[in-house]
């Protein structure tokens, strides 16, 4: 799989996405079938709202108390005959990863779909140790058979079609016949038997969580398809890398959390596949239990009290599929693997300032679809505006912004900046950064009385019509 | 009822028609319209693209400006959600706005101003009054008391149509983008015009549907509510 590493920053990704038409097509019908499904689950619970302020309390007495709710879920994980690593970043989470494979002896290890590990490029960690990282959920199967980047988090293969996946199959996947054609169930049946080999002789597992209940010690991964559930139970060896935000404090709090992320991520009522478990248990399961848990630029994030609300976030990416940039632009124009809104105010969290990062933010309308949608309730338009206040300006906006707060502080300044705008407009296209306006669209040219003038004018000494 | 017009700087240097439509409404349902002439701006770009610290001096010439007055009126969602959501925090104080539908329907509880307006139109709720003001059927239901107006569905009406302030230059292609499909949708219900509650949706979009020589204009609904009987 290819790294983020040479992303341009967002404008100039999205304007190579947008030209491209197929992925606009194939966006338009995956973001419009999802949006819809979400919207008839989510309109069939009259406490709806209720159920979203209860998740939002749930995560933000997580985050409020982390350090106490930590301790206590390794605590469990120990007593429960499973082993805890802390890792404060990417590189120290793969050493840990690596050295457990090693350990067990094994060169190949099988992988529950996981956004963690794919924000430490722990298969990229794993293929430099000599170790293959194999991918069992569809999507990101057909995003490592094609050597391309996820770019959605809970469908990451959504910039692809049925078409696309034949052919990626075809020409990919050993064994696969030559005659396989674009039905989706076929596509599916020749993964199975691709996967079905990997289960049966894979001694490590690699997995995240959605959530780890601090409480118990049990760890909770919600999927589709049941291939997360084979490797969390067959193989020897199991290692999941968890962020430290996926803590909730007792296992009551999953009934709110069950309910929310179905509906949001994929318009269910309830998804086919809850795996909940805790530590080893003798002759069932695994043998060893490693949690390996990730902060990775999250202490960070805590410690903004805006920037911090991103942390609450369980994954649905609903706020992606209601986004009318992410709509056009597809995942990879963010140059992470958190793409859309929600990306938008992670990646510069985790990552710190770069150019990519810094573009983030700017990545939105602030139409607030997102906010409206997210189960949590995170204040996404709020976060961005936040974040934009700490990104690095460049000198020529500072001096344009300058410009532009003098000139409105006071009317007469005012009437000058009036006056030379409505000379501005009269040109067919605009200097500097604003000729980006009038590439495409008009501008309006008011003829006639500006109001003020004809405000004067009324109350002049002829008085009121 | 003495009412503050709150004008915008967008409209006070490009839609003079939608400052004039809102005094004109206003004094024909009988309420005296105050202008302070020292307003310029609330600082919604500013603030919006991250310049908070030079936001903070114009929301407090703002609240200044608009002392005394228990009313202000805009017509702009977007400045008006600007000021209600955020001077508590810029400036210490919330001054009483409102957005020149909601002020008809809820403060003075009209919803037929005696217009009319003989032409097929098509309504796009601006995002943030969708969404920040909550403005819902309010600037449609107006609009469907206007004599000999006919109003048209509008497809994924809700949907943004990509302007975003600074976002229309800082990300162009993806405005357009946006922008496109929405005027795409305008077209496709057959309205003569696009009417909505901010201007400045309604520059970027009435901006693409000039340049193709479409033939369908924009208006402020105030402008429509405005027209004579």
């Amino acid at each position: 799989m290819s790294t983020w590493l040479g992303m341009p920053p967002f404008p100039e990704a999205a304007r190579e996405a947008l030209a491209d038409t197929q992925l606009r097509a194939n966006l338009r019908a995956a973001t419009a079938t999802i949006r819809a499904k979400r919207a008839a689950v989510v309109a069939e619970r009259a406490d709806w709202e209720q159920l979203r302020e209860a998740g939002r309390a749930i995560k933000d007495r997580a985050l409020r108390d982390l350090d106490t709710h930590l301790l206590r879920l390794e605590e469990r994980v120990i007593a429960a005959g499973g082993t805890v690593h802390w890792a404060r970043d990417a590189a120290e989470a793969n050493r840990i990863v690596i050295g457990l494979v090693d350990a067990a002896g094994a060169d190949e290890v099988v992988k529950v779909k996981s956004m963690a590990t794919q924000e430490i490029e722990l298969n990229e960690a794993l293929a430099a140790a000599g170790i293959t990282a194999v991918e069992t959920d569809l999507a990101e199967l057909i995003v490592q058979l094609g050597h391309d980047r996820p770019s959605h988090i809970l469908v990451p293969a959504i910039h692809r079609n049925r078409a696309q996946i034949r052919d990626l199959f075809r020409r990919e996947m050993p064994g696969a016949d030559p005659e396989l054609t674009d039905d989706p169930v076929e596509l599916a049946s020749a993964a199975r038997a691709h996967l079905r080999r990997k289960f049966l002789t894979a001694r490590v597992a690699v997995s995240g969580a959605n959530f780890a209940v601090a409480e118990t010690g049990s760890l909770v991964v919600v999927e589709s398809e049941g291939n997360g559930r084979m490797c969390l139970t067959l193989p020897e060896v199991l290692i999941s890398v968890v962020g430290i935000e996926k803590v909730v404090p007792t296992e009551a709090d999953l009934e709110v959390l069950l309910q929310l992320l179905p509906r949001s991520a994929t318009g269910e009522r309830m998804n086919p596949y809850t795996s909940l478990w805790r530590g080893t248990t003798p002759g069932d399961g695994p043998r060893e239990f490693h949690l390996v848990l990730l902060d990775n630029g999250r202490t960070t994030a805590l410690a903004d009290e805006i920037g911090r609300d991103a942390l609450r976030c369980i994954r649905c990416s609903a706020c992606l599929n209601v986004c009318p940039v992410y709509e056009r632009t597809g995942g990879h124009a963010y140059g992470s693997v958190y793409p859309g809104p929600i990306g938008a105010i992670l990646t510069p969290q985790l990552r710190g300032p770069d150019p990519v990062a810094d573009s983030l933010p700017y990545a939105s309308t602030l139409c607030g679809a997102c906010f409206d949608a997210c189960p949590v309730k995170i204040d996404i338009p709020r976060a961005l505006v936040h974040l934009r206040t700490k990104v690095a300006h460049g000198a020529g906006e500072r001096a344009a912004m300058g410009v532009a707060a003098w000139t409105m502080a006071g009317p007469r300044r005012f009437a000058l900046g009036r006056r030379l705008a409505a000379i501005g407009v009269r040109l067919a296209r605009l200097p500097g950064p604003w000729r980006k306006w009038t590439e495409a669209r008009d501008l309006p040219v008011p003829s006639g009385e500006t109001f003020r003038e004809w405000w004067a004018n009324r109350e002049g000494p002829s008085g009121r019509p | 009822m003495r009412v503050g017009l709150f004008l915008t700087c967008l409209n006070d240097a490009l839609f003079p028609a939608a400052g004039k439509a809102v005094v004109r409404v206003l004094e024909r349902l009988g309420h005296e319209v105050v202008f302070p002439a020292g307003q310029t701006c609330c600082g919604q770009a500013h603030f919006n693209t991250g310049y908070r610290r030079e936001c903070v001096p114009l929301a407090r010439k703002f609240v200044a400006d608009f002392a005394g007055l228990d009313h202000v009126v805009s017509p702009s969602a977007s400045c008006v959600a600007m000021v209600r959501e955020n001077y508590r925090e810029l400036a210490g104080q919330s001054p009483p706005v409102f957005e020149f539908t909601e002020f008809l329907v809820d403060v003075l509880g009209v919803t037929d101003v005696g217009a009319a307006f003989p032409h097929r139109v098509t309504y796009h709720p601006t995002c943030h009054g969708l969404r920040l003001l909550d403005l819902g059927d309010r600037p449609t239901t107006l609009l469907r008391a206007v004599r000999g107006l006919r109003l048209l569905d509008l497809p994924d009406a809700a949907h943004c149509c990509g302007f975003g302030g600074t976002f229309a230059v800082k990300n162009a292609d993806t405005s357009v983008a946006m922008g496109t499909d929405k005027a795409r949708h305008v077209l496709s219900t057959g309205a003569e015009v696009l009417a909505a509650v901010d201007n400045s949706c309604l520059m970027h979009v009435g901006g693409l549907l000039s340049r193709w020589r479409s033939g369908t204009r924009v208006m402020h609904v105030a402008e429509i509510l405005a027209s004579d009987p």
